[in-house]
This record gives structure tokens, C-alpha cells and sequence, in this order.
């Protein structure tokens, strides 16, 4: 390992490059929902980003990290020459996130997830050869495309049933409101900090047993609730804003507990892609720091997710900010109650899929979480154009990821495999 | 900035501009008050002032319309089909047409009324007019209807709102027949061709209460579903 250290400079350089790109572009979208509804100005949503993107990618990035690290490639078969994989991992990393960068500015859609992971498969067939790909687990990866958005939608549609029979129907809305929206947030307290504390925090070196996660859970729940009926019973009702627009006020209910949600959302947005960035650094580091052995069993070195964390908040402060005040003002005419229920059940599907270490794109779970409220009747237009720019972001990310991938992987073993 | 993926999902909202297309039309119609007024008391500049006043709002319907249906493409995923929503402007489109049709017709003919029907030809004009107002004050609850994902008590109220309108639309069929048994008596000593485009004026006001209750009708078919 004569570059050992240059490896991993080169690979925290582009990591960084990764999540600065994740900061700057994605996070707007998972932001999206949340300020278009009105419910958080575009500074608290900044705000909101950065605490829990960073505790999100912190705290429950591990285990996508690691499907992105070891899952798709079958590392035993370069164990002879441990410098294949590394190249690999270095020129994935830099395929992804100039990938991004070209796309990002020709407006075409595309995904982080998608890229690094086609970047992945690419220079394995090339260098590894067809077999080193674990096809299986890019089949389950693949197939979490397809199912992330659809159980999104479920679970928004859901929930916005539950909200239109509990609420919105009920002879006085407001008053149900009040009553009903802290159990929403009980909801949104519980479903993140149980799914985090049983996936996420292993790699901190907490263990807790079932019984302990599901009370702790329950009491970040109740937590959430509490903070949430004090700010509920801040608000100040207008009954003259009802005259125009009877659900004015109600909706002004959601507006807290839409703060709670985008928090989750931010979380979610945090555990899910952040591995897009340091997955294949943390493989670097892995095998650099085994002195070239491919070294599977390793734990997840903490200072590369609080790299990872602090990459994304650097995007988001330096670019992101931007995006998401042009994202957030485009969404006009989605309500608090709209976006709780789309929102949150995309960070609920997001949040399961970091668990379970199947990277998704969120931005897809969130466009099929709006979709699934807007076949609950609940929004007046919802452009489908979308739904094929989605296909097209599959069809056009992966191969592209792929080729660039075996350009850098050729372009770094000419430069290095002569010494 | 490119174009994001999760702001471009929304389409523009019709249900605003299916309200102001409303208003709109309602606002011609209800300019016919003044203008039956002014007919009844042989004031042909008033007249003449009035029905291009009519002509004019009845352009700006038009306008809110060709904009609402330029930005409805097949792709929009909406809680109404589409269909049904273009019926609704439709019908509220031909409300204010029909005002234009009946001020035109009548300053251009300069139509003499006998007097002794005017009370009865003015109230039948308002409830025309109130038919129109109903069915804004239905098409105004669609945005609580969005909200409320079409369910519930929100329904029930547009159904009685629109049971409302239905009253009034027989209300003005009512007034129809004795406006037609009045003129049928006075008929003789009228010139026969003014008499003919009388009773044709008389058949469009009844039309446009018409119409104002097809808006409704076609607002309960998106309410079933």
C-alpha cells in the first residue's frame, strides 16, 4: 500500500464532494413539502436541515453505509489486489458526484442514490468481472426503487384518510384538531426514534434490548407530544380568517405538527443518503487501514459519518439554501395537512429503508407519498409528468453512473498500477 | 436553476379560476337588472350603455376560460375529472353568453315591453339572476371541498346548496308560465314580429336559470364517486 494515505486523502476529498453535492441538491427536495405548505419559513427549515440531517446521517446512517460499503460487491474476489476496489471506490465516488453536477445544472433528473449505486455495479463488471456483483442484492436494491414510492403513497394516502375522517369531517374541525394532532406527533416521535435506536445506534455502541427500545421510543413519543400541545396551545385563532377559507385555522394546527415532521423528514433524508456519499469512503478506509486486506468485518469508523454529516450541512449552508427557497416557493397549494401526511410517510418509508440498508431516493418516496394524497382527492392538480421523469431518471442515471465509473476506474489504475 | 422534481409535480390549482370564471360570469349576468330597468323606462342610451357593458364582461368570462383550459393537460392527476370540471365552465360560460345574447337582441331591436308586464318580466330576471348567485355560492365551496378530500359534512352542505338551487330554478319555471299566459293576453294588440322575439327573450331568461342549475348539477356529479 504505497498510497495508503493518499488513497484515503483523495477519498475523503471526494466523499466530501458527495455530500456537499447531497447538502446542495437533495435536501431541498426533502425540505420541499415542508415550507411549500407554509408551515416553516425557509430559515427555520434551513435550521431544521442541519440539526437533523447531521443527527439523521450520525445517528442512523450506518447501515445503508454499509450496504453501499460491502453489499454490492462480493470484495473477496479482488482480495489478491486490493487497489481494484479501492479505484473502484475512489472512481465511483467521483462519477456520482460529477454525474450530479452535469445533470444538476442541464436540469435532468436524477438521483444520488441511483448514481453511486450504478457507479458501484459499473466498475465491478468491468474490473471484477459479471460474478463480483452481488446482482441479488442490487435486485433487492433495484425492487426498493419501485417499492419505496409505492408504500409511501400507501401510507399517505392513509393517513390522510385518517386525518379527513378524524378532522377535516368532523362537525368542528378545530376542536378535533387540537385533540387529535398531538397523537400524530406522538406517531411521528415514536416511528423515527424506534426505528433508529433498532438499526441505527449499534454503530455508536449502544445496545439496547426490544422492551428498552420500544420505552424509549414511546417516551420520545410523548416528548414530541408534550412540546407539541405547548406550541398548539400558543397559536392564536382568528375566527374572521375562517370566513373565506373555513379550514384556515385547522390548518394552522397542522402547521406544528408539520415542524415535527419535517424534522423527521430531515432525519430520514440524513440516514438514508448520507451513504451514498461515505459508503464507498468508508470502504477505502476499510481496506487502507487493514494494510490492503479486504477487510469485511470491520466496524464503521465514526469520524467518516460525522464526515459524511458534516458535508451535507456545508452543502446545504453554502448552495442548498437556495435550492430550497426556489423548491419551496414553487409548491404553492399544498396545505400543513397535506404536507404532514405526504411527508410524513415518506421519512416513515425512509426511515424503514435506512434501517432494513436498502438505499432508496427520497425524492422518489416523497413524490409518490404526494401522490398518495392527491388519489385521496385531497390536492387540486398534481402534474403525472413526473412519474415518467422518475423512469427516466432510472433509465438515464444508471448506465450513466456506470460508464463514468469505468472511465475514472481506467483513468486511476493507468496512473497508479505503474509503480 | 433547473426544473426540481418535487415542485414541478404540482400543477396549477383550477380551482381558483373555475371560481373567478364564476364571478365573472355571474357579474355580467347580474348587470341584466339595470338593463331590464332601463328598457322598462325607454332609456335607450342607458340601454345601449348597458349591453356593451354586458358584452364586455362576457369577453373577460371568455378570457378566465381559455386560461383555465390551457393550463389543464391530460397529465394533471386531479380530485374532479376532468371532464366534469370543463362541463361546470362550460355551463357557467354559456350563462354569461346567453346575458350577452339577451341584451343584444333587445337594444338591437330596441324592444318595447308593455308595461303592464314589467313587474312580473323583472322578478322573473331576478330569479334568473338569483339561480346564477346560487350556484356561485356552490362553486365557492370547492376549495373547502379540496380540502376536505370530497367527504363528509363538506358534501353535505354543497348538496344542499345545490338542493337550493334547484328550488330556485323552479321557482323561475314557475314564473315563466305566467309571464307567457300575460303576454299570450296581451299578444293581439302587439306587432306579431315583436311579439315572436318576445317570447324568444322570455325563453332565454328562463335559460339562463337553465344553465345556472346544469353548474349545479354538474358539481353533484363530482361530488358521487
Amino acid at each position: 500500500m504505497d498510497y495508503g494515505t493518499f488513497y484515503i486523502i483523495l477519498a475523503c476529498a471526494f466523499g466530501l464532494f458527495m455530500a456537499w453535492g447531497v447538502g446542495a441538491n437533495d435536501v431541498a427536495n426533502a425540505m420541499g413539502t415542508s415550507i411549500g405548505s407554509g408551515a416553516v419559513t425557509i430559515k427555520q427549515a434551513i435550521l431544521i436541515a442541519a440539526v437533523f440531517e447531521f443527527s439523521g446521517a450520525f445517528l442512523a446512517g450506518g447501515q445503508v453505509t454499509a450496504t453501499i460499503r460491502k453489499g454490492i460487491i462480493d470484495a473477496q474476489l479482488a482480495s489478491g489486489s486490493p487497489e481494484i476496489l479501492i479505484w473502484g471506490m475512489l472512481a465511483s465516488l467521483l462519477a456520482a458526484a460529477v454525474w450530479l453536477l452535469v445533470a444538476t445544472r442541464l436540469g435532468w433528473p436524477v438521483s444520488t442514490t441511483h448514481s453511486i449505486v450504478g457507479a458501484i455495479v459499473g466498475f465491478a463488471v468491468i474490473a471484477l468481472g459479471f460474478d463480483a456483483v452481488k446482482w441479488n442484492k442490487v435486485g433487492s436494491i433495484a425492487a426498493s426503487w419501485v417499492v419505496s414510492p409505492v408504500m409511501a403513497g400507501t401510507i399517505a394516502f392513509a393517513l390522510f384518510v385518517s386525518v379527513q375522517k378524524l378532522i377535516l369531517n368532523a362537525s368542528n374541525p378545530l376542536l378535533n384538531a387540537k385533540r387529535y394532532v398531538p397523537f400524530y406527533m406522538f406517531l411521528v416521535g415514536f416511528i423515527l426514534a424506534l426505528v433508529t435506536m433498532f438499526k441505527g445506534l449499534k454503530h455508536v455502541g449502544i445496545n439496547l434490548s426490544t422492551a428498552q427500545s420500544y420505552s424509549i421510543a414511546a417516551a420520545i413519543g410523548v416528548l414530541v407530544m408534550l412540546v407539541g400541545i405547548a406550541y398548539i396551545r400558543r397559536l392564536k385563532f382568528d375566527p374572521s380568517e375562517d370566513r373565506d377559507f373555513h379550514f384556515a385555522n385547522v390548518e394552522k394546527v397542522f402547521g406544528i405538527l408539520m415542524i415535527a415532521t419535517a424534522c423527521a423528514m430531515a432525519f430520514a433524508h440524513g440516514s438514508n443518503d448520507v451513504a451514498n456519499a461515505i459508503g464507498p469512503l468508508a470502504a477505502v478506509v476499510g481496506i487502507v487501514e487493514h494494510g490492503g486486506q479486504v477487510a469485511q468485518k470491520s466496524a464503521l469508523p465514526i469520524w467518516i459519518l460525522l464526515l459524511g454529516g458534516t458535508g451535507i450541512i456545508v452543502g446545504l449552508l453554502t448552495y442548498g439554501h437556495k435550492v430550497i427557497a426556489t423548491v419551496g416557493t414553487g409548491i404553492t397549494q399544498l396545505t400543513p395537512s397535506r404536507g404532514f401526511s405526504a411527508t410524513l410517510a415518506a421519512a416513515t418509508t425512509v426511515v424503514l429503508a435506512s434501517g432494513t440498508g436498502l438505499p432508496i431516493s427520497t425524492t422518489h418516496t416523497l413524490v409518490g407519498a404526494v401522490l398518495g394524497v392527491g388519489l385521496a382527492r385531497g390536492i387540486a392538480a398534481l402534474n403525472l409528468n413526473v412519474v415518467k421523469t422518475i423512469f427516466l431518471s432510472w433509465i438515464i442515471t444508471l448506465p450513466a453512473g456506470a460508464l463514468l465509473s469505468i472511465l475514472f476506474f481506467l483513468i486511476l489504475r493507468a496512473i497508479f498500477s505503474t509503480t | 436553476m433547473p426544473p426540481n422534481m418535487i415542485s414541478s409535480l404540482f400543477g396549477r390549482s383550477p380551482v381558483k379560476p373555475l371560481q373567478n370564471h364564476m364571478a365573472a360570469a355571474h357579474k355580467c349576468i347580474s348587470q341584466l337588472i339595470p338593463f331590464f330597468d332601463a328598457v322598462f323606462e325607454n332609456d335607450w342610451d342607458k340601454v345601449a350603455k348597458l349591453q356593451k357593458e354586458i358584452s364586455k364582461l362576457e369577453n373577460e368570462a371568455d378570457e378566465l376560460k381559455r386560461e383555465l383550459r390551457l393550463h389543464l393537460p391530460n397529465s394533471l392527476l386531479m380530485p374532479v375529472s376532468r371532464r366534469d370540471l370543463l362541463e361546470v365552465l362550460s355551463m357557467q360560460d354559456k350563462i354569461a353568453n346567453k346575458a350577452k345574447d339577451i341584451a343584444g337582441l333587445i337594444t338591437g331591436r330596441k324592444m318595447a315591453f308593455p308595461e303592464q308586464i314589467a313587474p312580473l318580466l323583472k322578478e322573473y330576471v331576478q330569479r334568473s339572476v338569483d339561480a346564477s348567485e346560487q350556484a356561485g355560492v356552490a362553486i365557492n365551496e370547492f376549495d373547502e371541498l379540496v380540502e376536505t378530500g370530497f367527504s363528509g359534512r363538506e358534501v353535505k352542505l354543497v348538496e344542499s346548496m345545490i338542493e337550493k338551487l334547484d328550488e330556485i330554478e323552479s321557482d323561475n319555471d314557475r314564473i315563466q308560465v305566467q309571464v307567457r299566459a300575460e303576454m299570450f293576453k296581451l299578444e293581439k294588440e302587439l306587432p306579431p314580429i315583436d311579439v315572436i322575439f318576445m317570447y324568444k327573450i322570455i325563453d332565454w331568461i328562463g335559460e339562463l336559470a337553465d344553465r345556472a342549475q346544469r353548474v349545479g348539477s354538474r358539481m353533484e356529479l363530482m361530488l358521487a364517486r
